[in-house]
């Protein structure tokens, strides 16, 4: 008996785990850390759907489960409308307090999924829809996506043609339908993920989780890197923790006052390895001017919003 | 620590689902076979900030008498622990050195 | 109690009598009634149901099966370019083994643009492992739709009515909406075998190995044929209880008949009109409704055909580089049986062109004058 074992230890997340190990996610997968979040924040009492994506193969084959909770396997571009028809049942059959959770890849939310993630927006769902971004078709073998940023190869994008267009910018597409909350997280900040699915599951009304979720794999990184490099989004500004209420209340949840370069965050992976220097200044130029954007829509929703 | 599953197999069409429907989960696929370092926690370093258990994808690091333990059964040894660790108290060696 | 509605009216009654509770549809025309006036019954209270408004035929289908796998009684409908759009989805709903019903309005395929009738649309959807029915009147139509429930709860599969493009939907005939307690009776509140419960929580539809999704696919089979039995007896109940009896076929004037027309939908009708006159005349012939397609009733159909000397098929619809639809399935269902008599398939009414008595009558005179058909596609009313 050491001392240290007397000490009373504090969890800064939900101690109860309802998702599974034995899962046939890859090595560092940051959307399986996502999941056991999520749920965590989520508790048992919700049903997900799951479009084609690479938690169609991570959950396990037939007859088997890690989530421990309902789920209905779904086709590719259905994440939103399935979920849609899930909320409207709990509805007639008086579960209104079950939450129905639209969980979804990049390919699956920016691509395949968007009309139907766009319908459901438009009639105000009361679901959250969770796209968790690796920023490529992964499950297929990287291929690139409308969610794959500037600069990266993927197996569709070689380096002599890495990608040349910038990633879509989900979180103000789903912000200008509307609706009650969009928000932005991070698997390097349990903490602050856990807090925007709890509030999200508070509030009725279609919400969009948008969660930066590294793939070692198809980022061509280290595994142990998986945290570290979804941090560094966060410190070089790549990725800014916010949350937009009601299309029109931006607020940003977590200050970065000294950004670290970009190419901290750019050298780990293996998949920015081609970029010249004059390429990633382009990057650097791309995520100042962006976040100088966004941090002037924080101010102004602050007298606008209130 | 999680309670290793059963394998669940099926000898006919007769005794199968309507669909395909889980009826267990994936805790008899010892995913700790995928792992080729191993982590190993120093427990008189450990601080108990269970930064590796926060942290860990799997789950494979669980809370026992308020220190966190590794569940060799399913560690994939992906290492984050080892370098999430605000010590540096996980060591990550080859396995069976 | 009488009312004289049109097609896609009948579909709406028949949807509110069975109680439905998930509706989630896309318009097209010439659906577009049927989801008029759900919405109308929906919102004035008379249907305890959720109405989801989407955005596309194939989250309409994606809605029913999320609806429907949440314990749910879905239901939709729609029509060619639509019933295309949710082809993959239809898939998913018979795989997932869930009783969703549907109506569809058998509307041509573009281009050119056509809103009129023919079968390709819903015969496109063969194989997807769905149920279907095809309605002849508008009667019918409500019928089938609180039938359809009875059985595809029943076998745990999706069912499909289907009904002519305007000549049905847009078409008022008398029909009688039969009282709610008595389909009540008939039809009791779905009991769901497939439910997504977070206390007995499961998931549905994952990752399946070559090692068992053949066995999956024998049940499905199973049930398929199953329902070939189901449909009649559910048929059978019904009829008891309202007058109006439903089975897999329905023939017209076909037991002592030496000739066979072999009909689906509104053409039937016309069909048995020319049966009349030619029997008036001494032509022994009769008229065989196909009505339920998928299963497809080939031991019921070789019953009625076994001592007949001339078949003919019309079909109005067309597999490109190859015949008609029913034909081949008439056909295909007869070559191991002992039935050797020539089988003609006819292919005319494309596009919503009218099959009228005068071309039915030239049908049976071709097939009359021939030995056996020279051609495996007999176009009729064709400008050649």
């Amino acid at each position: 008996m050491t001392e240290k074992k007397k000490r009373k230890i504090r969890l800064s997340i939900p101690a109860e785990e309802i998702m599974r190990p034995g899962n046939l996610a890859c090595q560092g997968c940051g959307a399986s850390l996502a999941m056991r979040y999520a749920l965590k924040a989520l508790g048992r009492n919700v049903i997900f759907d799951i479009p084609a994506c690479c938690w169609s193969v991570i959950d396990g084959p037939f007859p088997y489960s890690s989530i421990g909770v309902p789920l209905l396997h779904m086709a590719f571009e259905t994440a939103a409308s399935t979920a849609s028809g899930i909320r409207a049942a709990m509805k007639v059959l008086g579960k209104e307090d079950t939450k129905v959770v639209a969980w979804a890849g990049d390919g699956g939310t920016f691509d395949i999924g968007f009309q139907a993630l766009s319908g459901a927006a438009e009639r105000n769902e009361d679901i959250i829809y969770v796209c968790y971004d690796n920023e490529a078709y992964m499950n297929t073998g990287i291929q690139r996506s409308g969610a794959t940023p500037y600069g990266a190869w993927t197996t569709t994008t070689p380096v002599k043609h890495f990608k040349k267009l910038p990633k879509k910018d989900i979180i103000e597409i789903m912000a200008a339908h509307r609706i009650p909350y969009v928000a932005n997280v991070n698997i390097a900040y349990p903490e602050d993920f856990i807090r925007k699915f709890q509030k999200a599951a508070s509030i009725r009304g279609t919400k969009f989780i948008h969660v930066f979720s590294p793939c070692p794999p198809g980022w061509k990184m280290k595994p142990d890197d998986t945290i570290k490099v979804a941090k560094l989004a966060v410190q070089t500004r790549a990725f800014p923790l916010i949350e937009i209420e009601n299309g029109v209340k931006y607020t940003l949840n977590v200050k970065v006052n000294k950004p670290k370069p970009i190419f901290e965050y750019l050298k780990l992976q293996g998949r920015f390895k081609h970029l010249t220097e004059e390429e990633v200044k382009r990057i650097q130029e791309d995520v100042d001017s962006y976040w100088e954007y966004l941090m002037k829509k924080v101010e102004f929703s602050k007298e606008y919003a209130g | 620590m999680f309670k290793p599953g059963k394998k669940i197999e099926f000898k006919s069409a007769k005794e199968i689902p309507l669909t395909p429907t889980s009826l267990g989960d994936m805790t008899h696929n010892y995913t700790g076979s995928w792992r080729n370092l191993r982590p190993e926690i120093d427990y008189d370093r450990c601080i108990d900030c269970m930064i590796c258990w926060k942290f860990c994808p799997e789950p494979a690091i669980y809370i026992e008498n308020d220190r966190p333990k590794i569940d060799y059964y399913f560690c994939k040894g992906c290492g984050i622990c080892v370098e999430e660790c605000p010590v540096k108290c996980i060591a990550f060696e080859e396995e069976g050195k | 109690m009488k009312k004289v509605l049109m097609g896609n009216h009948a579909i709406s009654y028949g949807a509110t009598l069975s109680r439905v509770q998930v509706i989630a549809a896309y318009p097209i025309t010439p659906q577009t009634q049927v989801v008029e006036l759900l919405s109308e019954i929906v919102a004035n209270g008379e249907l305890e149901a959720e109405f989801i408004k989407v955005e596309s035929e194939h989250s309409a289908m994606a809605a029913c099966i999320g609806a429907s796998a949440a314990g749910a009684r879905a239901f939709t409908a729609t029509s060619s370019q639509g019933l295309l759009l949710m082809h993959e989805v239809l898939h998913w709903a018979s795989r997932a083994r869930l009783p969703i019903v549907m109506a569809n309005i058998n509307r041509a395929i573009s281009p050119g643009w056509t809103i009129w009738t023919d079968q390709n649309d819903s015969l496109s959807q063969r194989d997807t492992g769905w149920i279907q029915i095809y309605a002849a009147d508008n009667q019918e139509v409500l019928d089938s739709i609180i039938i359809g429930y009875k059985v595809a709860e029943k076998v745990s599969l999706p069912l499909m009515v289907v009904l002519d493009a305007f000549v049905l939907s847009h078409t008022y005939e008398p029909v009688d909406i039969p009282d709610q307690d008595k389909v009540d009776k008939f039809l009791p509140p779905y009991n769901p075998k497939i439910k997504l419960d977070p206390e007995d929580p499961h998931a549905f539809g994952g990752l399946t190995a070559p090692n068992i999704y053949m066995e999956f696919q024998y049940n499905h089979q199973l049930a398929m044929m199953e329902a070939k039995k189901v449909i009649n007896e559910a048929g059978k109940e019904y009829g008891e209880i309202t007058g109006r009896y439903y089975q897999n076929l329905s023939p017209y004037k076909v037991d002592d008949a030496e000739y066979i027309l072999i009909t689906s939908g509104t053409v039937a009708k016309t069909t048995n009109i020319v049966v009349d006159k030619l029997r008036e005349s001494g032509v022994k012939i009769g008229n065989l409704r196909i009505r339920t397609f998928r299963p497809f009733p080939s031991e019921e159909i070789y019953e009625i055909l076994k001592d007949k000397k001339k078949i003919f098929v019309i079909d109005r619809n067309l597999s490109f580089g190859n015949t008609g639809i029913f034909f081949q399935e008439v056909k295909a269902s007869l070559y191991n049986t002992d039935i050797k008599v020539p089988i003609f398939g006819f292919v005319t009414g494309l596009g919503g062109r009218d099959v009228t008595p005068e071309l039915i009558e030239e049908i049976v005179n071709y097939g009359m004058k021939k030995e056996k058909p020279e051609e495996e596609v007999i176009w009729m009313g064709v400008k050649k």
